[in-house]
């Protein structure tokens, strides 16, 4: 069966950490880094970065547009 | 190299690209608050334009509110108008160059509020322009006084005890009013606070810009927004909050379609 | 010779906007200059020309269309009267401060508040001093006859665009409801797409092709020191103004002794006083500055160690005077005579001052 497998990108310096992508994953992907950026916001990052299937939510929540999602189909 | 770093590899790859930024957009970090509407919608208008390509035709006007600055990131050409004048700007330009499109981005103060008799007249005209009316209930910019669009009880800084009707009298529903007008051809009202609801959004957005390049009358897309700076809230209790109480008032859909109203030339004699 | 004909100063405002190849108007009515709109309308341009005439659902609304269509780079213009300008004030700090050109018409009437409609120089301060807020200046033109209401519609564009900075005609409402004769302008074509171009083709917003960066009409600056380079760049504009574009007329002034310094319709009336003096072997001049803003300063300093006296003729409380005694700075008597609420002093009226404050005083 055909499976689909994604991930996406973060612009970590562009990112204010405002969670709205983490609470719109539909397979909780993302969170919050520990770490923060150059202006202090805890940027997101893929804290489960094999649960990711590519379904661009997260980017098209992203208010700062900092999220660039890939998408695979494997078999 | 580890099992996780070589499936990523695999995965990043340009021919696997689903999302990426808009073009339209420019590299400036935004000025608005971690988790603000604006940034999305701002996003959408930029992706609109690019998909269009009307990035060479499109004006934009922005309004005195937090979205003053929408100039430094949508890369297009922008007219920065005085608080509420907005469509009255926005129809010099569309009458003088009728060939391009025409938008303006407006806050609830400036929309609503001081330029409720721009508003009402362009609409009223039917000037061929989009309007993108952001409601996030309050005056963002300024500190989080009471907007137009305030509703009943909620604390702001000029209502720090909740909006009392004797006082403030009532929030103001101005899409209902502007729907009513025989000179709005699309009227619609969407929000983006889900990834469901950003591509309702979009379709809307893109919808108003086609149509607004007909000339059939005016395309007003009311986006009911957040503003958790001045509600005082995380950005994911605003979206909760903006659900829970804004969207009984507020409720989402189309509220008009179909182009301004046909009329027959009346006849002062005979 | 252009064209002859028998016209009102507002309905000229009309005539030479359209054949001057003005691309838009936008207003709102009031007494005393509502034929401006009613005379476009009338001739419906826009199947001639193609010049748009709109009419806003207010003063405040039509400044800023105004403020869009200039920021295209056409050539557009608006008309009111004192209360309408009143309303635009914000409209016309925001035109000036984002360097736009503009032609804006202020056929005066009488205030404070409602006043009356009757003709009034009482706008002088507001048209001069900017009006609105922030550091800014018009360039203001006083007519005094039909034929010049005629002419400062061209010349007003020629120097908004020189400047990029938007022109008062400061006319009243006696030019403005005045008959008289006018030789028009041929029709001149409106700017081509290749003369925008070139002329306003650096900052317009005509839609941001690939070859340029884009274009932003605003006024609003957060760094500071940018803002006040903003300013200076403003401020030098002015100056040069004042070395280029002071305009003004003198009669009989070459041997005066007393000047009387009028713009517009007081003009044309100490005209006669200087006539009914100069029979009586007073040796009377008038200084007419035609443009207020900037002002003729300089003729006004070269004179004054020369002369008796200035007698400015304002129709209202003494408002230019003060610029005559600032350029005249101490060097001779400057007085000032006027009438308010739509009262014009007779000839005689202002010749009996001219005895009272300076001959005889
Ligand atoms: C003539 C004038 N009055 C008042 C202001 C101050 N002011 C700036 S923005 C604003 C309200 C903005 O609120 P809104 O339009 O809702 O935009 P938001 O910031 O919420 O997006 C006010 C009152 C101004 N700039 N100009
Ligand atoms: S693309 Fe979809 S699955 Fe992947 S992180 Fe974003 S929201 Fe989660
Ligand atoms: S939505 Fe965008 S800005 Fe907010 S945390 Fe996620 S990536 Fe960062
Ligand atoms: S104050 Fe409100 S509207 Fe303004 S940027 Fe912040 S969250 Fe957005
Ligand atoms: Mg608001």
């Amino acid at each position: 069966m055909a499976k689909v497998i994604g991930a996406v990108v973060v612009d970590a310096e562009v990112c204010k950490g405002c969670n709205l992508c983490v609470v719109s994953c539909p397979t909780q992907t993302l969170g919050l880094n520990r770490d923060v950026n150059s202006k202090g916001y805890h940027y997101s990052y893929m804290e489960n970065p094999e649960s990711c299937i590519g379904c661009s939510n997260c980017s098209s929540v992203c208010p700062d547009s900092c999220i660039t999602v890939y998408r695979l189909k494997v078999e | 190299m580890s099992e996780i770093a070589e499936r990523l590899k695999s995965i990043i790859r340009p021919e696997n690209q689903v999302y990426k930024k808009s073009s339209v957009l420019n590299d400036v970090t935004m000025h608005y608050c971690p988790g603000c509407s604006h940034g999305v919608v701002h996003k959408l208008i930029a992706d609109v334009i690019e998909e269009l390509g009307i990035q060479d035709q499109t004006i934009g006007v922005s309004p005195v509110g937090c979205a003053v600055f929408a100039y430094n990131y949508i890369d297009i050409d922008w007219s920065e108008a005085a608080h509420g004048r907005a469509p009255a700007v926005a129809t010099g330009i569309k009458r003088i160059m009728p060939e391009k499109t025409v938008f303006t981005y407006q806050g609830d103060g400036d929309l609503a509020a001081i330029g409720t008799a721009e508003t009402m007249h362009a609409v009223n005209r039917g000037e061929n322009i989009v309007m993108i009316f952001i409601n996030n209930a309050i005056y963002g910019m300024t500190g989080g006084q009471m907007a137009p669009t305030t509703l009943l009880g909620q604390v702001t800084s000029t209502t720090p005890y909740g909006r009392n009707v004797d006082l403030n009298g009532y929030p103001l529903k101005i899409t209902e009013l502007i729907a009513q007008l025989p000179g709005a051809a699309y009227v619609t009202r969407q929000s983006v606070h889900t990834a469901g609801a950003v591509r309702k959004a979009r379709k809307a957005i893109k919808k108003a810009f086609e149509l607004s390049q007909k000339n059939i009358g005016t395309c007003f897309v009311e986006v009911v927004s957040t503003c958790n700076s001045g509600w005082k809230m995380t950005p994911v209790e605003s979206n909760d909050w903006m659900v829970k109480q804004m969207f009984p008032l507020f409720p989402l859909g189309d509220l008009k379609d179909g182009g301004k109203e046909a009329t027959e030339p009346f006849q002062m004699k005979g | 010779m252009g064209e002859l004909r028998l016209m009102k100063g507002n309905e000229v405002i009309a005539e030479a906007a359209i054949r001057c190849g003005c691309d838009g108007y936008f207003g709102y009515p009031i007494t005393p200059q509502s034929e401006v709109m009613e005379s476009l309308m009338a001739q419906r341009p826009w199947e001639t020309t193609g010049m748009v005439v709109l009419q806003a659902e207010s003063e405040i609304a039509s400044i800023h269309m105004v403020y869009g269509a200039a920021g295209c780079g056409k050539r557009v213009m608006t008309s009111s009267s004192s209360p309408g300008i009143s309303l635009m004030a914000e409209g016309i700090s925001y035109i000036a401060g984002s360097e736009l050109p503009c032609v804006i018409v202020n056929v005066q009437r009488g205030g404070p508040g409602l006043g009356t409609i009757q003709p009034s120089q009482a706008d002088y301060n507001q048209a001069t001093k900017g009006g609105g807020h922030g550091d800014y200046s018009l360039l203001v033109l006083a007519p005094s006859s039909v034929q010049e209401m005629n002419d400062f519609v061209g010349l007003g564009f020629e120097l908004a665009f020189k400047y990029r900075n938007p022109v008062m005609i400061l006319a009243d409402g006696v030019i403005g409801q005045m008959m008289e004769k006018v030789e028009l302008m041929d029709q001149q074509p409106r700017w081509s797409d290749q003369q925008l171009k070139e002329i306003t083709g650096s900052w317009a917003t005509s839609g941001k092709s690939k070859d340029r960066n884009k274009h932003v009409i605003t006024s609003l600056e957060m760094d500071s020191h940018i803002m006040e380079e903003n300013n200076l760049r403003l401020q030098a504009k002015y100056q040069r103004m004042k070395e280029e574009d002071v305009r003004y007329e003198l009669i009989d002034c070459e041997d005066a002794e007393y000047v009387l310094v009028a713009f517009g319709c007081a003009a044309r009336i100490c005209q006669k006083t200087v006539q009914l003096a100069r029979a009586k072997g007073y040796k009377v001049g008038l200084l007419r500055p035609i443009t207020l803003f900037p002002f003729p300063e300089r003729v006004i300093a070269e004179m004054a160690p020369k002369i008796k006296g200035f007698l400015t003729v304002e129709f209202n409380a003494g408002q230019m005077v003060n610029d005559v005694k600032l350029a005249a700075n101490g060097q001779t008597k400057v007085e000032y005579f006027g009438r308010m609420g739509g009262i014009l002093p007779s000839p005689d009226e202002v010749e009996k001052a001219l005895h009272q404050k300076l001959i005889g005083g």
